[in-house]
């Protein structure tokens, strides 16, 4: 296990956090203003309250006074490239731009508007204050192949689950219940390892994966667990009637035309850094939120096939992105590869045969035990992004 | 002034408060009550103590300055006569119009009367000022069914509201035949209002739920700094005000030419209880967390810029001609003008009943919000917010209900007397 400021998430780019969270300081955001550099974006200049300051963790506080919005930037000695942004700061305004530097020459330039070449370009300084900042190996190059990578694994998942839905769908317009059944969870696996990118499809995600509990006065039900439903009428309400064969037939085919959508809508995504650190927070919600409650998989109650993808998921995306965050913040991600074996100790304590026990075989304690272990792993994994996107 | 009526809590009533049925003399307290806002506290003595009247033509802990602290409950009335229930009702007013003032429940008070009978306060008001207690009374839709001939009396505002999109409503949280909203800056005054009304209703009504609730999430008058709900941003901004006069007219009061004659000067109620992870909440990044309200964190400020007060503008875009503001953002959904003006009263608390079983926080915000008809005002912002809102991922619906409150009763009468075409 690490140390404590790791598992609290008061890693190197989150100082500022750290006063905070210490004891019974006064809440007041005051405490950091001493570090603070004040940014001035008007209508034609950007005055910046300092144009020197020690290299490590800056922060930059952009206060638009002008009429339009703005962007405030940190560019590297050679002009262009760019260290640091904020964007989007409407009139009045004030955001914060927090990011590590190393000790060189840079420039400040504000862009009211957000077009043309920018206002107030201003050198500015970063003398050396001794702290650690050297990252080895290209980082840029990492950040391209973990992209690309999870393209690549997005597209995989996605390809298997057209083909298991398929074969799912057969089986159930057949009346093959039992083979539907068998073929239910281990199928949806597809659609959990990649959820968050899988239900960024505003239109089709109520289609595919609404739960019933979600449905508004009038609203037709469709996707897998209007399915599931008929398929386990166990835990149905009284009085609830098999689905007819014309309604069975149009639920699959509507589920099989609607994954081969999403099978297209997916070949051209492209990801960035941000999508798949905030993706991996995303899965542990979806984890907290639905399957650790046995609310997703309400009638066949294989929520634990679920809870697996999401963690596989979410793992594939720290991992693709590990070696970049062990530059950055070793301690945070020795205690993130702690928490993620953690988590799946617990999970494979669960493992009969290829599948899991069902959500209603768990004791109360078992649950409280894997809530817990989501939380201990979801905290420290939220702060993913901060430390890497810069 | 002072009817038989009025004079004192029923025989019935007093069985609650002391099992020993002694039938008080009874203060004359018609007139006594109508101290204005502000005014000292006739228990008290304390003069920083303000009371709101509890007469009055409207009534109070509707455009009151929103209290600090919330007890809110919802009854179910038992198998009673029409009379009973009227009884009920008066004996309600009688106790509730003592209890603002800061005197007790009962006319003998916590430790005072037969010593062999029971007190009829239960005491834990003793030497607290009121803190501007208000009780208010509602009735749901079920009290017009066909146990107490009201059916015919049942407000067309008084809808059932549909079922919204990801409600989770438990069942034991949902509706109710009565309903009082006793605020207060003190809890323990809140508390022992909603503690003697349950006492005094013993045998007539019984509690189906109730709520406590702190730190309010709305300003109701200008004077009032916007507070924070446990997501931490400020709340209900865009309120309603008391000092809009017109807007009240228009948005909150009932008027005669509504439907129910009755109802005239009262409003509509509207409870949720919602549930809010707060857990994932917090570890969601600042930049998500704005995005979602559609507002900055710490002044309050729409996106598109300006101040807490400046009018958001769904037009100002950004980057790559993205709107500042949130299509799906809750301010954007809730925005009256994406509901034909529709605007309503907030007034509603935050809550933290402990945790669950799965040791996160039962941790959310009870919504209250008043309006003069919840089908064009409530319903359409609830269908907007429950199909679209960002922030559905961080909220469950779990109590619901709607009430009629009816208007403020005169110091000789009780509060809902016109429902049964009393004076």
């Amino acid at each position: 296990m690490t140390t404590l400021s790791a598992r609290f998430g008061l890693t190197a780019a989150a100082t500022i956090a750290a006063l905070a969270l210490t004891g019974c300081v006064a809440n007041n955001p005051a405490e950091t203003a001493d570090k603070t550099i004040t940014v001035d974006s008007s209508a034609n200049d950007c005055a910046v309250s300092a144009n020197e300051a020690p290299s490590g963790n800056l922060v930059f506080s952009v206060t638009n006074s002008g009429d339009q919005v703005t962007e405030f930037y940190l560019l590297a000695d050679d002009g262009l490239r760019i260290v640091g942004e904020v964007e989007n700061i409407g009139p009045g305004i004030t955001r914060d731009l927090v990011v590590i530097v190393q000790p060189g020459d840079y420039f400040t330039i504000c862009k009211p508007g957000m077009i043309g070449e920018g206002v107030g370009k201003t050198a500015f300084t970063v003398t050396d204050s001794g702290a650690d900042l050297s990252f080895s190996g290209d980082i840029e190059a990492q950040v391209e192949a973990a992209n690309a990578n999870y393209k690549s694994y997005v597209k995989d998942q996605i390809e298997n689950l057209v083909v298991g839905t398929e074969d799912f769908a057969a089986a159930y317009i057949a009346g093959d219940d039992n083979a539907a059944r068998a073929l239910y969870a281990p199928t949806r696996v597809f659609w959990e390892r990649v959820e968050t990118v899988a239900e960024s499809f505003g239109d089709l995600d109520p289609r595919m994966d609404l739960r019933e509990a979600d449905l508004e006065d009038g609203q037709e039900w469709t996707g897998w667990h209007a399915i599931e439903k008929d398929l386990w009428p166990a835990d149905a309400e009284a009085g609830f009637a098999a689905y007819d064969q014309s309604t069975r037939e149009s639920l699959a085919s509507q589920l099989v035309a609607d994954t081969n959508t999403l099978y297209s809508n997916v070949q051209e995504l492209e990801f960035t850094l941000d999508q798949q650190t905030n993706g991996a927070i995303g899965l542990l919600d979806e984890v907290a939120s639905g399957k650790v409650t046995g609310e997703e998989e309400f009638w066949s109650h294989t929520d634990l096939w679920d809870f697996q993808a999401n963690i596989d998921g979410a793992r594939v995306l720290y991992e693709g992105v590990r070696d970049i965050l062990v530059e950055k913040d070793a301690e945070l991600a020795a205690t993130l590869d702690a928490e993620f074996e953690q988590l799946q100790s617990l999970l494979d304590a669960q493992k009969v045969g290829d599948g899991f026990r069902l959500y209603t075989e768990l004791s109360t304690s078992e649950i409280r035990a894997f809530s817990d272990q989501v939380n201990a792993l979801a905290e420290p994994l939220s702060r993913l992004t901060a430390v890497l996107v810069l | 002034m002072s009817t038989d009526e009025t004079s004192g809590l029923s025989r019935r009533g007093l069985l609650g408060l002391a099992g020993a049925g002694v039938v008080g003399a009874g203060l004359g307290v018609g007139g006594a009550f109508a101290l204005g806002a502000g005014g000292g506290s006739a228990a008290t003595g304390n003069d920083v103590a303000s009371t709101y009247p509890f007469y009055g033509e409207h009534q109070s802990g509707i455009i009151t300055p929103a209290q600090d602290r919330l007890h809110f409950a919802a009854f179910d009335v038992n198998d009673i006569s029409r009379d009973e229930l009227i009884e009920l009702l008066r004996d309600w007013s009688y106790a509730s119009a003592r209890m603002t003032t800061g005197a007790a429940a009962g006319d003998y008070g916590p430790a005072s009367g037969p010593y062999d009978a029971p007190p009829d306060d239960t005491g834990e008001a003793l030497d607290l000022p009121p803190g501007g207690l208000t009780i208010t009374f509602g009735f749901g839709p079920q009290l017009f069914d066909e146990r107490f001939g009201l059916a015919g009396k049942r407000p067309a505002a008084l809808i059932d509201l549909p079922k919204f999109p990801s409600d989770a409503l438990q069942p034991e949280l949902v509706g109710g035949d009565l309903c009082i909203q006793a605020c207060s800056d003190d809890p323990q005054v809140a508390v022992h209002a909603i503690r003697n009304l349950s006492r005094i209703a013993f045998g007539r009504a019984t509690l189906r739920w109730s709520q406590l609730g702190f730190g309010r999430t709305s300003s109701t008058t200008q004077a009032q700094k916007t507070p924070r709900n446990l997501f931490g941003f400020k709340d209900g901004t865009a309120n309603l005000r008391a000092e809009d006069t017109a807007g009240v007219n228009e948005h909150v009061w009932a008027a005669s030419g509504d439907g129910a004659a009755w109802m005239a000067g009262g409003s509509y109620l509207v409870s949720r209880k919602i549930r809010m992870t707060v857990e994932t909440w917090d570890r969601t990044s600042l930049r998500e967390q704005e995005t979602i309200f559609g507002r900055t964190k710490g002044e309050g400020a729409p996106l598109s810029g300006g101040s807490e007060f400046t009018d958001p503008d769904f037009n100002q875009t950004g980057r790559d001609e993205a709107p500042l503001i949130d299509e799906n953002s809750h301010v954007k959904l809730a925005h009256p003008d994406n509901h034909n003006g529709a605007q309503i009263l907030r007034r509603g608390y935050n809550f933290v009943d402990g945790n669950d079983d799965l040791g996160r926080l039962n941790a959310g915000l009870f919504f209250i919000s008043y309006q003069r008809d919840p089908g064009t005002q409530f319903v359409p912002i609830q269908l907007a917010l429950s199909r679209n809102d960002l922030m559905n991922e961080y909220v469950r619906y779990v109590g619901s209900a709607l009430f009629a409150v009816p208007p403020g009763a005169s110091s000789s009468s009780f509060v809902g007397a016109g429902l049964f075409d009393l004076a």
